[in-house]
């Protein structure tokens, strides 16, 4: 089973966290070079998913992960499971709140590729950083100021620095977790156009609150519930004829 | 369920309030207008005339208030569909008082001249329209998916009355062509009843899909065959 194109899969995926289950054996394929948003109230268990796809679990104690994820035919867990750190280049996360490093924002993009030893020539590297903040639409912002501090621009840029630092490693998917929470509508417009253009080369995985949010960049909807899925369609469906009463209720603002 | 905020159902309320108001107007113009054909009363005729604006007031209504809802509320699923379908069923209620309206108009001309004998097959027709309409109206305010699909096999009914009648005329007109003028009216206010039939049917679909989610797709049997009469054409 599984979609031919699926970028990742999770099968009968499970998380405990000590005795309580937040996730409850969640199937989902997540298709190459599309958006795929999660939503659902708040503790139904999207962000737990979210993070199960490049081990950020691991880390929080009494976390268990059973079940199965597949990236590309290889696991993600188990015996033979990819390593951590190089998934994490493979897989890259943004988050709710832009947190850049308290370094310039040429040493944020550069960051993650002098880890993995991608580059080793400068001029390679100023390369890299600039086609980074190329694609992530902050470039032009930033071009003359590359030196300064990362955690000095705006709200806005900040999230598009963390884009242009999850984008600089190169990896297949990019995760992201209400990446525009904290955004005014004009940086959350520019957020969601990078996204739009980003597909193009990477798969995307959105958690989002905003039920608009998730009809405007995503093609691909999954409605969680109680740590299960209740429903998962293309976006345009799930949005205007959703199969299930409870993805109903909730889109419309009748539970959750 | 009810939303969670509540004026956002109070909102979508207004919409089901505003078409219940329209059908009921645009049913009751009909009635009026084949009581008037019926009667060969033109003061009748002339109030229907008259009121049809108060169904194009029905109408701007629910035109604003779709604006307003998907402006304000950025309604989905089957909220969405509610507000798309009220938009358009308001703009076949307004079409079926309309056609009313104007077979009303056409009765002050009759009443001029002579009465013809297919005035009965016409009235028949009418009131079938008029059933037809005040189902569906019933059906898609109701939230009947099932019924609003039964119904749109009716219109059949409506277009087999009105070939029969088309002949009828066709075969009067040419016993007596002193009966042309009448006949040529009665010609056009059965074309209007026959297309109240087929607004109708869109209102059922409507709510079909309003309920569903899903856009009835399969053809009807369409049989209206007036269009071949007379013509050397296969049926």
């Amino acid at each position: 089973m599984g979609m031919p194109d699926a970028k990742m899969t999770a099968r009968r995926l499970s998380v405990h966290y000590g005795d309580k289950r937040a996730l409850h054996e969640v199937d989902l394929d997540v298709a190459a070079n599309e958006v795929t948003a999660l939503i659902g109230p708040s503790g139904c268990g999207k962000s737990t998913f979210l993070r199960c796809l490049n081990r950020m679990n691991d880390t929080i104690d009494g976390a268990r992960v059973s079940g199965e994820v597949i990236l590309d035919g290889e696991p993600l867990y188990g015996p033979s499971g990819i390593d951590p750190v190089l998934l994490r280049a493979r897989v890259g996360m943004v988050f709710q709140r832009p947190n850049p490093f308290p370094k310039s924002i040429y040493d944020n993009v550069a960051f993650g590729p002098r880890l993995h030893g991608l580059v080793s020539e400068a001029d390679a590297l100023d390369a890299l950083v600039r086609t980074s903040l190329e694609r992530a639409g902050l470039w032009s912002e930033v071009k003359d100021r590359l030196h300064e501090r990362g955690t000095g621009l705006s709200g806005g840029q900040q999230q598009r620095l963390c884009i242009a630092r999850a984008i600089a490693v190169e990896p297949e998917l990019i995760l992201m977790d209400e990446p525009c929470s904290a955004l005014d509508p004009i940086a959350t417009a520019r957020i969601e156009e990078l996204i739009d253009e980003l597909r193009q080369t990477y798969t995307i995985v959105i958690v989002t609150h905003s039920m608009q949010q998730a009809a405007r960049v995503s093609q691909t909807t999954a409605f969680f519930h109680l740590g299960r899925i209740v429903e998962v369609g293309a976006t345009e469906q799930v949005f205007t004829a959703p199969a299930s009463e409870l993805t109903q209720g909730y889109i419309t603002g009748r539970f959750g | 369920m009810p939303h969670i905020v509540k004026s956002f159902d109070a909102e979508l309320a207004k919409l089901d309030e505003g078409l219940a108001r329209m059908g009921g107007l645009a049913e009751s113009q009909l009635a009026a207008a084949i009581e008037a054909l019926d009667a060969r009363d033109s003061e009748q005729a002339a109030a229907v005339m008259r009121a049809d604006a108060k169904v194009d007031d029905g109408e701007h209504f629910i035109n604003e208030q779709t604006v307003k809802v998907l402006a304000l509320r950025a309604p989905v699923a089957d909220d969405l569909r509610t507000v798309v379908t009220s938009l358009k069923v308001a703009g076949e209620i307004e079409r079926i008082a309309d056609l009313a309206a104007n077979a009303a108009k056409r009765s002050l001309v009759l009443n001029q001249l002579p009465p013809v004998a297919p005035m009965r097959s016409l009235i028949r027709l009418g009131r079938l329209a008029l059933a037809l309409v005040r189902e569906v109206m019933d059906a898609y305010l109701g939230r009947d998916a099932e019924r609003a699909l039964s119904l749109r096999e009716r219109d059949q009914e409506l277009d087999d009355v009105y070939s029969a009648l088309f002949r009828e005329i066709l075969t009067y007109m040419m016993e007596d062509p002193r009966t042309i003028t009448s006949c040529s009216h009665l010609m056009f206010i059965a074309k209007n009843l026959e297309r109240i039939g087929d607004h109708a049917t869109n209102i059922a679909e409507l709510g079909f899909y309003r309920v569903t989610g899903r856009m009835v797709t399969e053809g009807r049997t369409k049989k209206d065959v007036s269009a071949y009469i007379g013509a050397d054409l296969p049926e």
